[in-house]
């Protein structure tokens, strides 16, 4: 693992605590580092300084010195350098540390500069919480607690504005409840670079809209609603459906793409709300495609395959038999976790079987969405499952045109969709583990209904070869098999010794048998993953562009 | 004391009989000679007559603007870009659209020297929107000048070359925030921008240095190198040096524009003297000496200031010599210039709901307290005014102020804001007894903008 050079430290006050902190943070970060929060609402650690908000401003003191002679000039009581306190308060978001530098967060004026913007910012709000969909993680509501002042001095008309637009396809704005931060419009002209959202007025009529004959529908349109601090942009499929404090949050990875983008799932009762990406500022900051967020309605879609009432020991006698036979391939799947394809290349060994995985590609978006559009490609070469990037089944195809293979075992790969013939499947006895129907089981002897990803715990290795665990966020469906419990019955049915398929037990076969996992346990990856020596496989060449935060090795090279 | 008499500098030959504003008018009366001097002396010593000269900003700040020069990063390898600000838009101020109708040429030779000074290769000068025909005549003047070789490739036959563009402004007064110019000048909103980082002498138009001078501040640079720096210093007081233009107007009988050294008239002197006192029957009031943001003095108050030997003296409003640092110690400003006088016909609650109205406009919207704020107190006073006020209206007026001044991006929070601070502390009786009065005078209906 590469470490990371150690940044220069300067070192400044935080309300007379003293604490080092990296050159160019701002006031915001430094007292952050000191526990401190500086209440904000235009100020995102991700998108440019706009400091319009004015709810950070802080008093900022540097240490006196003579002008002539450079001198630090000294205080007799205290014995320490004078402090020139500038009497105009100023941004926290906008201030970047100097050495010496002291700032006052708690002070009388600060707290009146705070109580001022309170009161202005919540003059024309339409202080409609009870039916606002981002009561409980709302900004405006937590600073009204702290700096509020309980009652209103406003009588006037407020500001009428338009209300339930809708932005594009998948957000709706409510104008009145706009803090006018410009979040948003940093947002899109920066990170997603689709430059189509901007104020329209002025003053106090001034009004977030889309430009004149466009919608904001890029696929990062979701993080104006994450990021807005308050109600104004709400995201279309989930306003309305549940309140925040009811759900559960549970960490996960997004499967959508090698980026491997760090979420949240939000439930409750079992049943999944919403996603929302978890900051990572070494994969996806704080954002997320939208596309990512809809995977959840796989879990309750129609398809998914039910137990089909036969009891489990039939499907695996039934099972064992055909593998029994021999002539076994077995599909595993970039899909699958890293725990699942250590078990699948387990059962494949002992059947002495060839492996497979189905690559899956498709346009890299240069943001949060790579060519390489299984999460978890590089596991299937860490535990061994493959060697090679995986394309498509041509190999596979011809075997079984040459009755070479008579049996396949499919983890949850759609074989016709990754391209054999249905005379190629007719020919061949299919055991298949998998969430959702597909023309794969339809064809196969045996079906395991197994879990999705947000049913089961585990670990994807994205791009960058960083190890990244999720967690079960809802329960299973209810006679559905987690893919790591069949496998390992599998393993046993074929004379294979089980370890176990919980996770420790799995993590402690890893933990021995892969060298670049030595020492570690699923507990033990944090929860903004783990970086893996990837030497091994800087030979094969990789479907992925660059994008936020990975350059490709190759262009690296020529770069 | 009498008055003393006028000192014309920018306005010297504007007003006299067949004074036109083409070039050879100009020329005439020794046009282009002294950027035909200044081409032949060191930018650097330009640089540092100016700033000898003690020149402060006439747009509203007052700031040195030699000081200004010097902060210019000129080693960033980047164009340095000079703007003229001609977005006059404070209320009550009418000077550099004067200049520029009557003697556009004095404003492109200043600018011309200005560049030449700061190694600048390419002006703009913004003008306000509502200002069609001055827009016509700078871009003839500027085209004659430019026929003639003084504008464009090869200034005067030198190896220099300087072009000006001008750009006209869509008609918001917060333009006239140099920032805000700047971002309007590259095509964007006009959004004042945060200060640090972008300062406009290291981070300005395009990302490169930029120079934002007003119209006169502008024609001023020209006069210093015709007479010499030591000469323009002694033209008004110390650290106040050169002549002001005053735009009188409101209740006096001669309202207008006098130029006079700065500091050497007193507002007794300018009000009474020179503009010849208030209407029949009437008395002076209040008066606002810079501008509608600058801070109103009421006639009767009296300011006690230190003088430099430590001793005190006592100031009634007629007796503040208008400079900058007087009226600054005065608590309010020259700003730009703008006198507005009232007489004891108005009312000050109307007189304050026009000013809130007029700022409430004309915010950006950008950041928080100016937004909000301004808005709120002009919906406060327009329902004072609509027979709604209530006696504890004034103190909630100016608290609003308060949370308003000296927390924003740009000035315009004080702008906004010292009116509003200024009207109550010294009206406030007035504030209190609206309603009342109201029901004792009758007031014709308001009509605000």
């Amino acid at each position: 693992m590469i470490q990371p050079a150690q940044p220069e430290l300067v070192t400044v006050f935080i309300d007379g605590q003293e604490i080092a902190v990296p050159k160019g943070t701002n006031v915001i970060e430094a007292a952050r580092m000191v526990g401190t929060d500086v209440p904000h609402y235009c100020y995102h650690p991700k998108l440019s300084i706009a400091g319009n908000c004015r709810m950070c401003l802080i008093e900022l003191g540097m240490p006196m010195t003579d002008r002539a002679t450079r001198e630090p000039i000294m205080d007799e009581a205290t014995g320490k350098q004078k402090i020139n306190w500038i009497p105009r308060p100023q941004i926290g978001c906008g201030t970047t540390v100097a050495p010496g530098m002291h700032v006052k967060t708690q002070s009388p004026m600060v707290k009146e500069c705070r109580e001022g913007v309170m009161e202005f910012l919540l003059i024309n709000h339409p202080l409609d919480c009870p039916i606002c969909d981002q009561a409980g993680e709302c900004k405006l509501q937590e600073q009204a607690t702290g700096y509020g002042r309980g009652y209103s001095r406003f009588i006037e008309q407020k500001n009428v504005k338009p209300k339930r637009t809708r932005l594009g396809p998948r957000v709706t704005l409510d104008d009145e409840r706009c803090v006018l931060c410009s979040r948003c419009i940093r947002f899109t002209q920066e990170v997603a670079k689709d430059d189509v959202l901007g104020f329209v007025d002025r003053g106090s009529y001034s009004t977030l809209t889309c430009y004149p004959g466009k919608e904001l529908e890029n696929n990062y349109s979701l993080n104006t609603v994450d990021i807005c601090p308050v109600g104004a942009l709400t995201s279309t499929d989930f306003r309305f459906k549940m309140r925040v404090w009811f759900l559960k949050q549970t960490n996960s990875i997004c499967p959508e793409s090698s980026v491997g983008v760090n979420t949240v799932v939000w439930s409750r009762e079992g049943v999944i709300y919403r996603i929302t990406p978890r900051r990572n500022d070494e994969v996806n900051d704080t954002w997320m495609p939208d596309s990512g967020r809809v995977l959840y309605k796989e879990v309750q879609a129609e398809n998914r395959l039910q137990p089909t009432g036969d009891p489990a020991s039939d499907l695996l006698a039934t099972a064992t038999r055909l593998l029994q036979g021999g002539a076994v391939a077995v599909v595993g799947s970039g899909r699958s976790s890293l725990e699942e394809q250590f078990l699948t290349a387990k059962l494949a060994r002992q059947l002495h079987a060839a492996t497979f995985v189905v690559g899956r590609t498709g346009a890299g978006d240069g943001i949060l969405i790579s060519a390489d559009r299984n999460p978890n490609t590089r596991g299937a070469l860490v535990t061994g499952l493959i060697s090679e990037v995986p394309g498509d089944l041509a190999a596979l195809g011809r075997e079984i045109d040459a009755g070479k293979v008579k049996t396949v075992v499919s983890v949850g790969e759609d074989l016709s969709a990754a391209g054999l013939t249905a005379e190629q499947l007719a020919k061949v006895a299919i055991v298949y583990l998998g969430s959702h129907a597909n023309a794969t089981s339809a064809a196969a002897q045996v079906v395991f209904p197994t879990l999705t990803v947000f049913e089961k715990s585990g670990s994807f290795i994205n791009q960058q070869f960083r190890l990244q665990k999720f967690a079960s966020a809802v329960p299973g469906l209810t006679g559905a098999t987690d893919d790591r419990v069949v496998l390992d019955q599998l393993v046993t049915a074929v004379g294979g010794e089980s370890a176990g398929s919980d996770l420790v037990s799995v993590w402690r076969e890893l933990a021995a048998g892969i060298p670049g996992l030595a020492d570690l346990t699923y507990a033990k990856i944090p929860d903004t993953g783990l970086l893996l020596a990837d030497d091994t496989w800087s030979q094969l060449t990789f479907p992925e562009g660059e994008s936020l935060h990975h350059q490709p090795a190759a262009a690296e090279t020529t770069a | 004391m009498p008055a003393p008499a006028e000192r014309r500098i920018i306005f010297k030959h504007i007003d006299e009989e067949g004074y036109s504003n083409d070039l050879a008018c100009y020329q005439k009366h020794g046009g282009y000679q002294v950027l035909q001097k200044a081409l032949t002396a060191r930018p650097e010593d330009i640089r540092e007559d100016v700033k000898k000269s003690g020149l402060r900003g006439r747009g509203g700040a007052g700031f040195s603007c030699g000081l200004k020069w010097s902060f210019v990063d000129r080693k960033s390898g980047k164009p340095i870009y000079l703007v003229v600000n001609a977005d006059e838009s404070e209320p009550g101020t009418f000077k550099d659209r004067y200049i520029i109708h009557q003697d556009p040429h004095q404003l492109i030779e200043g600018t011309m020297i200005s560049c030449f000074a700061n190694d600048v290769k390419q002006a703009y000068i913004y003008i306000r929107g509502e200002f069609p025909e001055g827009a016509r005549i700078l871009e003839r003047a500027i085209q004659e000048a430019r026929d003639a070789g003084f504008v464009g490739r090869n200034i005067c036959g030198t190896d220099y070359s300087c072009d000006i563009f001008v750009h006209r402004g869509a008609g918001a007064y917060i333009c006239g925030e140099e920032t805000g110019l700047i971002e309007s000048l590259e095509g964007k909103r006009a959004n004042p921008r945060i200060k640090p980082p972008y300062f406009p002498a290291v981070l300005g138009l395009y990302q490169c240095p930029t120079i934002v001078n007003n119209v006169e501040t502008l024609c001023h640079v020209k006069h210093i190198l015709d007479m010499g720096p030591d000469e323009y210093l002694k033209i008004g007081t110390p650290n106040n040096t050169g002549t002001r233009i005053f735009c009188v107007s409101g209740h006096v009988k001669k309202p207008g524009y006098y130029e006079y050294a700065c500091g050497e008239i007193t507002m007794g002197q300018l009000l009474y003297d020179v503009c010849g006192g208030p209407r029949e029957g009437r008395e002076f009031k209040a008066v606002i000496p810079g501008g509608s943001s600058a801070k109103i003095l009421r006639f009767g108050e009296t300011f006690t200031l230190k003088n430099q030997d430590g001793s005190e003296r006592v100031l009634k409003v007629e007796d503040i010599p208008l400079d900058f640092d007087t009226l600054a110690a005065c608590g309010t400003m020259g700003g730009s210039g703008g006198v507005i006088v009232m007489d004891d016909s108005v009312n000050m609650v109307e007189a304050l709901a026009n000013i809130n109205a007029f700022y409430a406009h004309e915010s950006c919207g950008q950041c928080t307290p100016c937004r909000e704020g301004s808005l709120w107190m002009k919906k406060i006073s327009s329902r004072m005014v609509h027979g709604e006020a209530r006696e504890e209206d004034g103190e909630l007026i100016k608290s609003v102020a308060d949370q308003i001044a000296g927390r924003t991006i740009c000035a315009f929070g004080e702008a906004c804001s010292w009116p509003t601070q200024s009207f109550v502390l010294k009206f406030g009786d007035e504030f209190k007894a609206y309603n009342e009065d109201k029901k004792t005078k009758s007031a014709d209906r308001l009509e605000l903008v």
